[in-house]
């Protein structure tokens, strides 16, 4: 079509630009559909109030401008104090002493409340952490596989088809052995005394990131590599190209920006899949170290007792099962809003 | 077809070694070792020595690895050091089939109600039946096998007195050709919570996949056509239709494998099922190598196999699938 025209033909050309001008963004229209779903909605609201009790259960984060000694803030009490004058108390304990369980006390008369508040802590650290990793290395090695010639294209993708051929969860078990035996026998120098001083910083956590991160990036590499396949032949690519633009700028401002949603969107989905891969090494014991409270821990810990004492085993499962619930939700919601096939039908 | 699969038959061959190799070295690398303790007590370091002398344990690892390999080829997977009177065999004949009856019965489980149900509420799409099958979808994906397990033993167990809470309802002893246990009431009363447990994240997975998939057929050109043509809708949608909403679902069959093989980890620990799971967790701790090798192997198998049935199924469903 001709860029100069007719008088009519130009009116309509601004028209169509006065409309797309106005019209709402491919995020916003997204954003709006997000809104509509309640149930999407609700859960992001539980989730952002999860975040907020972790993050504050003691003031950690406070602590670190003012120097002083981290005290517990909305949970009631610190997730290894122990009450030695009870243990195994139902919820609404309260002692004579005037300390009050609101959800009673476990086998060693730690509060269920703080721990569970705390168990979240890890929870979330591993759904952000692992999606971060697993998002970040995965979308690295797409790109690079996708935007790369055919050749190194086949070979990238090789690798991460006999990847795929490994039973990655025993891999992942195995790997966690190591790191608990390392852990364990303090005797490690250099690197590896080094890393094992963080991990016992994060109390037992460092390594299970290190373990789901790093093996759970193959379905990311090959979803953002299809996406990459399909942008680098769009015609801005091309015009950038004509442009003068190198490689690397076209990755980095042309075909990142575009494809990285859905490859967030997928990650989202994939949170679940953490949070339960944590709660099960945890139940099986090479998960975060003890007295460190994770959900799948205090489950392992007490589900011998469930005829006796339900509620210790039922409120970490049932933290356990809001949180990744609400994740399905918003998972759901996000790529119902994001994902245009599947709008309005 | 056929090269293709003797083909993928023969890429198993390194992949196993790669496997095995990468475990027996990860294995050794941990420290402590397996006659550190009997017991309470430790073991003095001449009787260590003399174990290990017996065990092959002084060996350099790689003639320890390469022995291995040639005793696992002719079919025997070395002497639990554990268990001192059993062999990997015996403990392989012993748990196998249970944990094989734990997966095989979920999975069919899955299958059966999962992919009507996704049916259904594919059909009903935007109606009542598609909202309740979405939200039970939804919430059976959500709830881990570490929270419906004590669930359910406190429901069925403790408060209804229903049904037994621990234990399988047969032992190897009893198994028809080694695998297959007496159907009788005994076993599916103590199989049902176990089999319920595992099953329910994998109905909701497959059931949420058929659902998605037949939902993007069912917009495609061939079905208005079938559909023109004045085909029942029973066959449009059961033949025409399901043919490729499946696909889907069977490439979902080889993770969800391993959802099975790491399930029957918690699921016989909780249930008190003796199964191959409970072993291969305890024989690392125990540093019980040869243990650790042969039930990893297996589950490697399972896997690898399962994949190339998922491969396969895949290819034959979908012709446009080529494999070069």
């Amino acid at each position: 079509m001709a860029v100069a025209g007719t008088p009519e033909e130009l009116d309509r050309l601004r028209t169509t630009q006065e409309v797309a001008r106005r019209g709402r963004s491919p995020l916003a229209d997204a954003f709006r559909q997000l809104l509509k779903n309640r149930l999407a909605v609700a859960s992001g609201l539980f989730l952002i109030f999860v975040v907020f009790v972790s993050v504050f259960a003691d003031d950690a984060l406070i602590s670190i401008f003012t120097g002083k000694e981290v005290e517990p803030l909305i949970a009631p009490y610190h997730f290894a104090e122990v009450n030695f004058r009870l243990h195994d108390q139902g919820p609404l304990t309260r002692t004579e002493e005037g300390d009050f369980y609101l959800l009673g006390v476990d086998y060693l008369g730690r509060d269920m409340l703080s721990r569970t508040i705390y168990g979240g802590r890890v929870s979330l650290s591993i759904a952000i952490v692992a999606a971060t990793v697993s998002l970040v290395i995965g979308v690295a090695y797409g790109i690079i596989s996708g935007y790369s010639s055919p050749r190194v294209d086949n070979l990238m993708m090789r690798f991460v088809d006999f990847l795929y051929g490994f039973p990655l969860i025993i891999f992942i078990i195995l790997l966690q052995v190591y790191f608990k035996a390392l852990a364990r026998s303090g005797s490690a120098e250099g690197i590896a005394g080094f890393f094992i001083g963080i991990d016992n910083a994060f109390g037992g956590m460092f390594f299970l990131f290190i373990a789901i991160g790093l093996l759970n990036w193959l379905a990311m590499a090959r979803i953002a590599r299809g996406q990459t396949l399909s942008a680098k032949e769009k015609e801005y690519v091309d015009a950038a190209k004509s442009v003068g633009a190198s490689d690397r700028r076209i990755v980095s401002k042309h075909i990142l920006p575009n494809i990285i949603g859905p490859c967030i969107i997928y990650e989202t989905l994939q949170i679940p899949t953490y949070i339960f891969l944590e709660a099960f090494l945890s139940f099986i014991g090479l998960g975060v170290n003890p007295p460190t409270p994770s959900w799948g821990i205090m489950i392992s810990e007490t589900y011998r007792g469930l005829r006796t004492f339900p509620h210790e085993v039922f409120v970490p499962a049932a933290a356990l099962v809001l949180v990744v619930l609400a994740f399905n939700f918003l998972g759901d919601g996000l790529r119902d809003a994001f994902d245009p096939r599947l709008r309005g039908s | 077809m056929v090269r293709y699969i003797i083909r993928r038959l023969l890429s198993f061959i390194p992949v196993l070694f790669a496997i095995s190799l990468v475990i027996f070295m990860m294995a050794r690398a941990l420290p402590g070792g397996p006659f550190d303790f009997a017991g309470d007590r430790t073991i003095p370091a001449s009787v260590v020595a003399n174990l290990e002398q017996k065990y092959h344990l002084d060996w350099p690892v790689w003639r320890q690895y390469l022995a291995w390999v040639w005793d696992a080829l002719r079919g025997d997977l070395g002497p639990s050091f554990y268990y001192r009177s059993l062999t990997v065999n015996d403990l392989l004949k012993q748990t196998l089939p249970t944990s094989f009856q734990l997966g095989v019965l979920s999975l069919g489980l899955a299958l059966i109600i999962g992919i009507p149900a996704g049916t259904i509420a594919a059909l009903k799409h935007n109606k009542a039946a598609d909202h309740a099958s979405s939200f039970v979808a939804i919430m059976g994906v959500s709830i881990p096998n570490i929270v419906l397990a004590p669930l359910l033993i406190y429901i069925f167990a403790v408060l209804l007195g229903w049904l037994p809470a621990a234990r399988w309802g047969a032992d190897y002893t009893d198994y028809a050709l080694g695998f297959i246990p007496p159907l009788n009431r005994q076993f599916w009363e103590h199989a049902i919570m176990p089999v319920l447990v595992l099953g329910t994240a994998l109905t909701a997975v497959i059931a949420r996949l058929t659902r998605g998939s037949l939902l993007q057929v069912l917009r495609e050109d061939y079905i208005r056509t079938a559909r023109a043509k004045g085909l029942r809708e029973k066959s449009v949608v059961g033949i025409h239709a399901m043919k490729n909403a499946i696909i889907p679902v069977i490439t979902i069959l080889g993770p969800l494998f391993a959802a099975i093989v790491t399930g029957t980890f918690v699921i016989e620990q909780i249930f008190g099922i003796n199964g191959m799971g409970q072993h291969f967790i305890d024989s690392i701790n125990n540093r019980d190598y040869p243990v650790v090798m042969g039930t990893l192997l297996v589950y490697s198998v399972i896997l690898v196999v399962a994949n190339l049935f998922v491969d396969i199924a895949y290819a034959w469903l979908d012709p446009r699938i080529r494999y070069e």
